[in-house]
Parts: C-alpha cells; sequence; structure tokens
C-alpha cells in the first residue's frame, strides 16, 4: 500500500472532491483548519489534496486514538505522515504545540482540527487555542479554512463502518492574523470562516431544508 | 456472449451514431455562436465524449457474458444510490439501516441474478427489504421524521437497485424460445431504443421546442422533443426488430412502451431534484452530470420491458 494508492481509496469511499473556492492548490506552508465530525477527516482532507501537496500536509491526530493498535499506527506514520498529538495530559515538555512546529518543518503543512475532538453536528463547536498559537510563532504560515461536507454522514461519531455518501471538500479565503487581535476574537472569526464556506459552497451537495444526519 | 452478425451490426450501427454526433459537435463548435449558443455546443462536445467511453463500456460488458454486464449494472445501482441518497436528508438513526442497503441488499439483489434465483430476485426487496429495514431504523430509537426517512430509502433502493436491475435480468431471467443465447442482444436493444429516446427527445427539443410539459418540473422537456424524441425512436426500434425474437409491430409496440417509461423516468427524477434545489444529482459524467442523470430513464422503462417481455414471450 502506498499514500497514493490509499488517497485514492479513500477517494472512492467518500466519493469526496475538492473545491478551491478561496484560494489555490499551492505548496507553500499553510494550515488547513476544518470542522471535526469522522476519524476520517484528517484522511479524507489528506486525500483530496494534490499529490505534490500531499506528501507535504501533515494531518495532526491524537495518540490515544491513532496509537491504539497497529494497523492504525502504522496507517498513521507511514501513510498519513501524521503527527501524533497527546491531548489528554500535555506536559511542559509533551505539549501539542511544541510538537506541532517540529513537525512542521520550514515546508511542511498542517491539516488541523481546531475543536480538538469530533463534534456531533455539521457545525463546529468552539475552537481551541493551538490554532493561534501556531499562527503567532509562524506568521508565514497561511491559514486556509476548510469545511468538510457530509463527513458526519459517513462515519458518525460511535460507529464503526462507513456508508458512502457523497463528502465535500471546500477550501477558502485564507486568513490573515491581525496585529495585536486577542486569542478569542480570532478564534471565533477563524470560526466562523469555515462555517461561512458552507454558504459559498450553495446548494448543490447539501440540502438544507429538513434537519440532517444530525445526533 | 455469442458474437454474431446481428451482434456486430448493433455495434457498428451504434459506432456510425456516435461519429455522425461527435463530428456534428465539432462541425457546431467551428461555427461562431453567441453565449447561449456556445456553452450548449460545449455540453453537447462533453455529452459525445463520455458517450463513447460509456459504449465502451457497455460493449465491453456485454461481450464478457452475464457476468461483466452483471457486475456493471451492480455498480452503476450502488453509483446512483449514493447519489439519491447524499441528497436525501438522513439522520444518525438511519446509518445502520443504510449500511445494510449499500453492502448487503444491492450486491444481494445482483447475486440473485447470477444465480438465476427469479423468486427471491423479484420480492427480496419490496417484501424483506420494505419490512425489515424500518425495523433495524426502529430498534435504534430515533424517531423524528421516522416514516418520511423510512420511506425515501425505500423508495431509493426501488429505483436505484431493484429497477434498474431488471435490464441485467433481461439476460439470465427471461427463457424466449428459439432465441436462446442470444438475451445479450435483448440487453443491448433495450438499453439502445431507452438511451435514443433521452437522445431524441433532447435533439427534437433542441431543434423545434417550443411548448413546456411541466415547466416547473423541467425547462427542457417539450411537447415537441417528446413527440418527435418518441416517433424517431420508435421507428427505429421497430426497424431493429431483426435483432430481437419481436416482430416489426410487437417491437414497435416495446419500443413505445420504453419510451413512455424513460420519458416518465425522466420527468419523475426531475421532480425530487427541483424539490433539492438541485439541477444535477452528481458530477461524476461531464456533460451528463451523476450517473443517476443518465440512468434515470433506465431506471423506470427496465421492470416494464422486463415483465411486457416475460409475459409475452418468455417460457
Amino acid at each position: 500500500m502506498t499514500p497514493s494508492v490509499v488517497a485514492t481509496l479513500l477517494r472512492l469511499i467518500t466519493g469526496a472532491r475538492a473545491q478551491w473556492i478561496g484560494c489555490e492548490p499551492h505548496p507553500r506552508p499553510r494550515i488547513y483548519f476544518a470542522n471535526h465530525t469522522s476519524n476520517l477527516d484528517g484522511p479524507t482532507i489528506w486525500s483530496v489534496l494534490p499529490a505534490e501537496l500531499r506528501r507535504l500536509a501533515r494531518p495532526v491526530a491524537a495518540r490515544d486514538y491513532w496509537n491504539g493498535g497497529r494497523i492504525r499506527r502504522y496507517m498513521a506514520t507511514k501513510i498519513f505522515n501524521s503527527i501524533l498529538i497527546e491531548r489528554k495530559q500535555p506536559t511542559r515538555t509533551d505539549n501539542p504545540i511544541d510538537d506541532m512546529l517540529r513537525g512542521l518543518g520550514d515546508t511542511g503543512s498542517l491539516i488541523l482540527f481546531p475543536e480538538g475532538t469530533r463534534g456531533p453536528g455539521p457545525d463546529p463547536t468552539e475552537f481551541k487555542s493551538g490554532l493561534f498559537h501556531i499562527a503567532k510563532k509562524r506568521p508565514d504560515l497561511e491559514l486556509i479554512p476548510v469545511l468538510l461536507d457530509n463527513m458526519n454522514r459517513v462515519l458518525p461519531k460511535g460507529e464503526l463502518l462507513p456508508v458512502p455518501l457523497i463528502c465535500s471538500v471546500s477550501f477558502g479565503n485564507p486568513l490573515l492574523l491581525i496585529e495585536g487581535e486577542p486569542r478569542d476574537a480570532f478564534l471565533t472569526r477563524a470560526r466562523q470562516a469555515v462555517i461561512d464556506l458552507r454558504s459559498a459552497v450553495i446548494a448543490p451537495n447539501s440540502p438544507r431544508l429538513e434537519p440532517r444526519h444530525e445526533a | 456472449m455469442k458474437l454474431d452478425a446481428e451482434m456486430l451490426w448493433l455495434t457498428g450501427g451504434v459506432i456510425v451514431l456516435l461519429l455522425v454526433g461527435s463530428v456534428t459537435g465539432w462541425w457546431l463548435a467551428r461555427r461562431p455562436l453567441a453565449e447561449a449558443g456556445r456553452k450548449t455546443v460545449d455540453n453537447l462536445n462533453a455529452r459525445m465524449k463520455a458517450w463513447w467511453v460509456m459504449t465502451a463500456v457497455f460493449a465491453l460488458a456485454i461481450l464478457t457474458g452475464g457476468v461483466g454486464s452483471i457486475v456493471l449494472f451492480a455498480f452503476s445501482s450502488f453509483l446512483a444510490l449514493r447519489e439519491f441518497l447524499t441528497l436525501t436528508p438522513t439522520r444518525l438513526g438511519d446509518h445502520r439501516s443504510l449500511f445494510w442497503v449499500f453492502f448487503v441488499i444491492t450486491p444481494l439483489q445482483y447475486l440473485l441474478l447470477y444465480y438465476e434465483w427469479y423468486g427471491l430476485f423479484s420480492i427480496m426487496i419490496p417484501v424483506y427489504g420494505f419490512l425489515i429495514l424500518p425495523i433495524r431504523t426502529a430498534v435504534v430509537g430515533d424517531t423524528e421524521r421516522f416514516l418520511e426517512r423510512a420511506a425515501k430509502i425505500q423508495w431509493g433502493l426501488m429505483i436505484c437497485v431493484y429497477s434498474l436491475s431488471h435490464a441485467p435480468a433481461i439476460l439470465t431471467m427471461l427463457k424466449i424460445p428459439n432465441f436462446t443465447g442470444e438475451n445479450g442482444k435483448l440487453l443491448y436493444y433495450f438499453v439502445l431504443v431507452c438511451e435514443l429516446n433521452d437522445v431524441l427527445q433532447y435533439v427534437f427539443g433542441k431543434l423545434f421546442g417550443k411548448h413546456l410539459i411541466s415547466p416547473k418540473v423541467s425547462p427542457n422537456k417539450t411537447w415537441e422533443g417528446l413527440i418527435g424524441g418518441i416517433s424517431a425512436t420508435v421507428a427505429i426500434g421497430a426497424a431493429l426488430c431483426w435483432a430481437t425474437p419481436f416482430t416489426p409491430l410487437q417491437s414497435a409496440g416495446l419500443s413505445l412502451a420504453i419510451c413512455l417509461m424513460g420519458f416518465g423516468g425522466g420527468l419523475v427524477m426531475s421532480a425530487i431534484k427541483r424539490d433539492r434545489g438541485v439541477k444535477d444529482w452528481g458530477a461524476s459524467i461531464a456533460g451528463h452530470g451523476g450517473v443517476l442523470d443518465r440512468i434515470d430513464s433506465l431506471c423506470f422503462s427496465a421492470p416494464v420491458f422486463f415483465h411486457l417481455t416475460r409475459y409475452y414471450f418468455s417460457e
């Protein structure tokens, strides 16, 4: 199994296609930050990136989940090239921000879910501060909001087996951290940028008239 | 499948049609055109390219015999159902039922075709699926819009899997006297008539269309397109009777049934799309939209053609 084979398989299961709405695919260092509803979210964003960008992009994932079993660990480290972080008990020497900064290197990109855990519905819950800290330490990074649609129907939280519905991955306008902007204001703005992509994606793949696959 | 002279004639005829379409598209594209006309011509050329690919895939499936056709239609069912359910709101409580729909019921329906178990093939989805799927959902306990969700899942299954599976059933489940081993031509005939009807209604509609049949449902379906398309298709259908066990008149009658059901299928599926606020079911076939956009007419005409032929011609 090579990464490109895995990416093709993933795209087949999720039917996912990238929609570049606010930016173009480009190898410059970026943080792709997205809403989080399914364990397949990170691999899905990774799989829709063009191969050249896929090699640079590292999904940030929970160590406790992806270390839980040989196959998962193999996929996380050898295929997705994930940065596994400790989210339960970070210490001074073992904290997620340092891991992510180290994992980024000079040329890498991150795929990040700032909610920290999977939410129940299509809209993201409050963002945690990690995105803010990295943006502050690495002002050269482009911050790209990403909206995953329908993932919560493909593999909802608590389910083991996926259902092959069609998903979409939309990439929005790059966000800038404004000089002196307070943490919470920035995080609210970032979260809103993800939510706003929904209206940019317009109706096609997301009928919103009725309650959808919500918990 | 036996590759006899008649099969070669059918294939050759289709290739000639495709050539005519492609050359026309190429010629139209070279002429100066207004914005709207340019769009139509670009779409026409995208459609023609996709037609070449679809024809090649279908011809290969037919040539490999029963198995190839069953696999092709099973895969089409899977893709169509996926498009249908993507646009159908479901809830977390439906997840397990949906898993069954995709990975158990759909493959099983086509497996029954392969084993030629007609009895179970014809009742598995309308009886067992219909009764057991809502039970599975009820066990989960989410009651919100329960009947609506159960009904929509069953409906998608009936159209995309049950109905469509009657097309390859022509191969394995019709035993027509003096036509043994030649059912591949009958399937070819059925698909050809159904798709020609779509194409000719489109062509007549573009050339002469004025009076809309149902403006709210479809901005493209006109009386001129319907009447012109069906007349031409029925004439071609009658002329193709040499590839079938039918007389010219019988062939014309069955073609008419295929055309009317196909037209109705397009109309019904358009009504659902309009209700969901979308133009196409998907974007997987360039120029055509999704898989379901291409096969909606097949889904509606396959069971009717199958049962008419079975009732009047099969042993």
